[in-house]
Order: structure tokens, then C-alpha cells, then sequence
């Protein structure tokens, strides 16, 4: 078992931080303050090759795998890069383009995945419904049969991209009678008539990824807009679940680096008592928290990775084991770096407070810590 | 148009460089490398020529495996292949590197011989100048610009007190300045691509190269510490001190 980089990983690894630091970190604060999507960040990131990254090479992508889309999305987040843009890319590029490429038929991959990867088009994708959240299965947005198509009825909520995308992967009941076997996926074009995407809902965090609701009254969208076969929705929807585990918490471990980086050095220079904060074993113990934090949350997340590129099936208890860790386990050493800051921490200037912020999504996004815990006690076995 | 371009390692020139207790060299445990910010700059050169102009353009380096990040990224940037030969740095001088790219010159015969102008870490400034001296070929270092026109390539230099343009019959030796262009950074498709593009690994003795040094180096010692300004409270306190002190009235 292998469990450092290789060294073309770490050269790819150098190149991202270069770029980030660049092209796309001195515009965060100023977009995070003001709760906007950065579209030329979002244009940098398609020029620079990291929406189509794990697009196959076919449709215009980088062709990367699992392993790949980590090291990059971990460079994103060391830079700097805040986590409301790597949640976007994470939107677009793992849960609604790879969508499209594990179960799209060659005309649908064809037609989108080249706008997909350069960015030119933005994606999304709807599970969620305001009653259906941990419990996904129970959706209700309605999919009926019309003559040549299929009418949607019902509402999507805390869509990542809503209110800026111009395509979306939409879960739909298509059978109300079959639970999990009663749900098809679909691809839904900005303009659709009867699709509307609700206005940009104000967050904890992540304030530069656009959050709505989507709206579909009426919408007629034609029948090959049907992602795979019909009935099969949900397991699409599982298939995301190994990007949701592995790449899209990659930014994650990166910017706990960057939150150490600038531990680091404000407990050197900062001083008091007549000498700088770092010699305070109290501080240094906070340091040395995000260390432990990253290091266990990287292990975690490389093996997810690693399985998919090895072809393995996905764990579920190892991926919800590494979800609730990236999530809970954040909580305190990123409190931590805040207060270590003292009142500098509390103000937007040091990026401490942005990070704290941002991170707070992963104990939510993609299934609450609860319903982690569910599902590891669940797959545990007859003994818990 | 055939292009050698160089593609040096070299230290992190932000890093903070500590010498081995013993003076012997440099402590290389936990330090970082980048490629040399003025190869860069020779490689985008020969790269957009390459793009305007057909041929190919083929990086080389001298140094262990660990240099291969280093040509990965020249080809990633663009270049089409790469060699490395395989000698560990500090068993290099400037004549030894000279004469190895010598050796890779006859074997490749190009238009073109594009180097950085100097290793932002020895910052020693003598392998382009050696290596057109060796093979008797026109030199034009330090370019800010070139041009490629009839046979010839155009650049110009900085000089003291402006901007000298010379002429050189091709093929010639020409090493770049930071002000020649702005190195692209490779996209990650062209990053990954990289991997796949034919690597060369040569050893001197192939090459028929003779490894002896002529600089040997004696000893390493950091600079001595700075000490700390002090602020005087009169100006009799201030002479006073230029006087006994710094010795400087």
C-alpha cells in the first residue's frame, strides 16, 4: 500500500497552488463578503482545465481520475480558494457532469459534457425537496408520461448552482407506487417553459456557491432528456455518493493547511506577555489539533478515492465514516484557529473566520452527521 | 524548427536555504524545488516558436530521477519530448553541465540552443556562454526578444544603458532573461498529457563524457548575522559613535 503522492501527483499538486494563488485567491474575500458566484474565477477554472477535469477525453475533458480530482481539489483549498467556489466546481463537474457521463447515452454526453468541461455551461443537480432530506427516497417531485415527453411537477430545495445553472440533474418519481425503484433521473435545460430557479438563499457559509430552490410547474421536457433507464434514479443518485465522499471533501483537507499556514504564522509573530503566542504551549496544541484533524481526515478521503481508481465498489460505512469525520471533526480545531486569531480571528480580513464558516457544510451537505451515523451503525451488523 | 531548451532544477528561491554543520554543502533534507524561473522563460520562448513557426521543441536537464518533475512540466508547457542525463547535482560544475549539453547538441543537432541565462540557486551565469564557445556557434545572451527571420535569429539584449539588438546565424546559443516573455501555466489536460510524453534517460558515459570537475569546492558558510539597528537619542550621541564606533569619521 502506497500512501504518499507520486511525484507526478505532488508536480500536479505544485501547479494547482501556483494557479490558485494567482488566478483565483486574490478575489475570494471580496466575493465571499458579498455573497456573489465569482464568474471569472469560474471561467479561470474552466480555461485552466479543472471543470472538465474528470470529464472523459472524449468530450473534452482532462480524462482524470478519483485520485487525480483529490490532489487538485486539496492544492484548491490550500491555496486559499474558499469553499463556496470548490462546493460550485463540486456541483457542477462530480454530481451533475459525471451524472451525465456514467449514464448518458452518446448523444447526451455529446451535446453537454464539452460545455460542461469548459464551463461554458454551468450545472447542477436536485435530489433534495423541502420534505425529502436525509430521507431522499421519499421525493415527491412528480415525472408523468406526455405524448413525445414528460411532464415535472414539484420543487427542489438547497440546490448548489440553481440560480446560475443552465442545466440540471433532477431526481423525479416517475412511479408513485415503487419507493426507490419508482425514481428516474432527467436533465432539465435552463429556458425549459415552466422551470424557474428561486432566488439566492444567505448562508452560514459558502457564500459564493449560489443556493435555491428550483421550481417546476408544468415543465415539458422531451422524452430524451431521460437520464438512463426509468426506475433506476436512485442509483444514480448513489453513484455520486463516491465523488460526494472522496473528491468534493478533498478542498476540506486542503484548507485545513491553509488554515495551519496562517496559525503558523500569526502564533510566530503575534506577541504578548513579551513574546510571540507560539511559545504558549496552548497555542501550539491548537496547531498541532488541525495537524491531527488533516492528517486523519486525508487517510480517509485518499482510501474512498483509491478504491474507486482501483474499481472497487464503494464502502458505504468507509465513505460515511469519512463524511461524519471530515464534518464533525473540523468543528473544534477550526474553532480553535478562530480564537487562536483572538479578535483578528472574529474579523474577515484573516480568512480564519471564511474557513470556519465554510467548513460547517460538510456535517450537512450530501447527509446530515445524524444519518451518517445511521448508516454506520446500520451496516455495523445485528450487533449494535 | 529543431529547439533544445533547458529545463534546471533548482532550490525554492523563497526558501530558506541552511548550510550543513560541517560546511560541506547545502542541507537538502525538507527543501523544495522549482524549475529555474529564467528556464521558464527560455522554454515559453521555444515553445510559442515552435507553435508559430512547426519543428519541435525538446527539453533537457542534467540531474537524479527527482529532476523529472521538473521536465514534466516543459512538457506540459508544450515541449514535445525530453532528455535527462543522469549525474547528481553536486557532482556538476559549470564546464562538466557545459559539455554534457555539448554532447546532446551533436546528437540532436538543432536550430536552436535556448538556455536560462544563469540557476537562480549557484547563480553561476557561464553555461551558455561555455557551450556556444565549445561549439563554436554565435551567441547572443540575456535576450529580452527574439525573432526568427531568414535562417537568423534577431534579439535583443539589455545592456547597460539601453537595448542592444544583434543578429545571429542560426543555429546559436541564446539564454533568456525574466523580461523575454510570460511563462504559461500549463493546463491540467496538458499537465496529465505530460505524463504520457517520451522521457529519455542518458548517462555521461553514453554520451562519451569525461565526469571530472575542474572547481572544486572548498567550503559552505552562511553569511554572517546582521545585527540589529540601535536608536541614538542626540546628535552628540550620533557622532560620537560614527566616530569611535563605526569608525566612519
Amino acid at each position: 500500500m502506497e500512501f504518499g503522492l507520486t511525484p507526478d501527483q505532488s508536480a500536479l499538486r505544485e501547479q494547482v497552488l501556483r494557479f490558485a494563488r494567482q488566478e483565483i485567491v486574490p478575489r475570494v474575500r471580496e466575493h465571499d463578503l458579498a455573497s456573489e458566484f465569482d464568474f471569472d474565477s469560474w471561467r479561470k477554472l474552466g480555461e485552466y482545465g479543472v471543470l472538465g477535469l474528470n470529464i472523459p477525453e472524449a468530450y473534452g475533458g482532462g480524462g482524470a481520475d478519483v485520485m487525480t480530482c483529490v490532489v487538485v481539489g486539496e492544492a484548491l483549498g490550500e491555496a486559499g480558494v474558499d469553499g463556496g467556489l470548490t462546493l460550485a466546481y463540486g456541483a457542477h463537474s462530480f454530481l451533475c457532469a459525471d451524472t451525465i457521463a456514467a449514464h448518458g447515452n452518446e448523444e447526451q454526453k455529446a451535446l453537454y459534457l464539452p460545455r460542461l468541461a469548459t464551463g461554458e455551461w454551468i450545472g447542477c443537480m436536485g435530489l433534495t425537496e423541502p420534505g425529502a432530506g436525509s430521507d431522499a427516497a421519499a421525493l415527491r417531485l412528480r415525472a408523468e408520461r406526455v405524448d413525445g415527453g414528460w411532464r415535472l411537477n414539484g420543487t427542489k430545495m438547497f440546490i448548489t448552482n440553481g440560480p446560475i445553472a443552465d442545466i440540471a440533474v433532477i431526481f423525479a418519481r416517475t412511479d408513485a407506487e415503487a419507493a426507490h425503484a419508482g425514481i428516474s433521473a432527467f436533465v432539465v435545460r435552463k429556458g425549459t417553459p415552466g422551470f424557474s430557479a428561486g432566488k439566492n438563499l444567505h448562508k452560514l457559509g459558502v457564500r459564493t456557491s449560489l443556493t435555491s430552490e428550483l421550481v417546476f410547474d408544468d415543465c415539458i421536457i422531451p422524452e430524451e432528456n431521460l437520464l438512463g433507464m426509468e426506475g433506476m434514479g436512485f442509483f444514480v443518485a448513489l453513484q455520486t455518493l463516491e465523488w460526494d465522499r472522496s473528491a468534493l471533501l478533498a478542498p476540506a483537507i486542503g484548507t485545513t493547511g491553509f488554515l495551519i499556514d496562517r496559525c503558523c504564522r500569526y502564533a510566530g509573530e503575534r506577541e504578548q506577555f513579551g513574546r510571540p503566542i507560539a511559545s504558549f504551549q496552548a497555542v501550539r496544541h491548537k496547531i498541532a489539533d488541525l495537524k491531527i484533524f488533516q492528517e486523519a481526515a486525508r487517510s480517509l478521503v485518499y482510501r474512498i478515492a483509491w478504491c474507486k481508481d482501483q474499481g472497487q465498489p464503494m464502502n458505504h460505512l468507509e465513505a460515511s465514516v469519512a463524511k461524519l469525520f471530515v464534518g464533525d471533526a473540523s468543528l473544534q480545531p477550526t474553532n480553535d484557529a478562530v480564537v487562536l486569531h483572538g479578535g483578528y480571528g472574529y474579523c474577515a480580513e484573516y480568512d480564519v473566520e471564511r474557513v470556519f464558516r465554510d467548513l460547517r457544510i460538510a456535517a450537512i451537505g450530501g447527509g446530515t452527521s445524524d444519518i451518517q451515523k445511521m448508516i454506520i451503525s446500520r451496516l455495523m451488523g445485528e450487533g449494535v | 524548427m529543431k529547439i533544445l531548451v533547458t529545463a534546471k532544477r533548482v532550490t525554492d528561491p523563497d526558501a530558506k536555504i541552511r548550510v550543513k554543520p560541517d560546511g560541506t554543502g547545502i542541507e537538502t533534507a525538507g527543501l523544495e524545488y522549482k524549475l529555474n524561473p529564467f528556464c521558464e522563460n527560455a522554454i515559453e520562448a521555444a515553445v510559442s516558436m515552435v507553435e508559430k513557426h512547426g519543428g519541435e521543441a525538446i527539453a533537457v536537464t542534467i540531474g537524479t530521477a527527482d529532476v523529472e518533475q521538473n521536465l514534466r512540466t516543459a512538457l506540459a508547457m508544450g515541449c514535445e519530448r525530453a532528455i535527462r542525463v543522469e549525474i547528481a547535482d553536486d557532482q556538476l560544475d559549470s564546464d562538466l553541465t557545459a559539455r554534457i549539453l555539448v554532447k546532446l547538441f551533436e546528437t540532436e543537432k538543432p536550430d536552436l540552443f535556448l538556455l536560462g541565462k544563469q540557476a537562480v540557486d549557484g547563480d553561476s551565469n557561464q553555461v551558455a556562454q561555455l557551450v556556444a564557445e565549445m561549439l563554436d556557434l554565435p551567441q547572443a545572451c540575456f535576450a529580452s526578444g527574439i525573432v526568427i527571420e531568414n535562417g537568423e535569429a534577431v534579439v535583443t539584449r539589455e545592456i547597460d544603458g539601453g537595448i542592444e539588438t544583434i543578429a545571429v546565424k542560426l543555429p546559436a546559443v541564446v539564454s533568456a532573461d525574466l523580461r523575454l516573455n510570460t511563462p504559461r501555466l500549463p493546463t491540467l489536460p496538458n499537465v496529465l498529457k505530460a505524463k504520457r510524453k517520451p522521457l529519455q534517460v542518458l548517462t555521461p558515459a553514453a554520451l562519451g563524457v569525461d565526469t571530472a570537475l575542474k572547481v572544486a569546492t572548498v567550503a559552505y558558510e552562511a553569511p554572517p548575522q546582521r545585527k540589529g539597528g540601535i536608536k541614538v537619542k542626540t546628535v552628540q550621541e550620533l557622532v560620537e559613535k560614527l566616530q569611535n564606533e563605526a569608525k566612519a569619521l
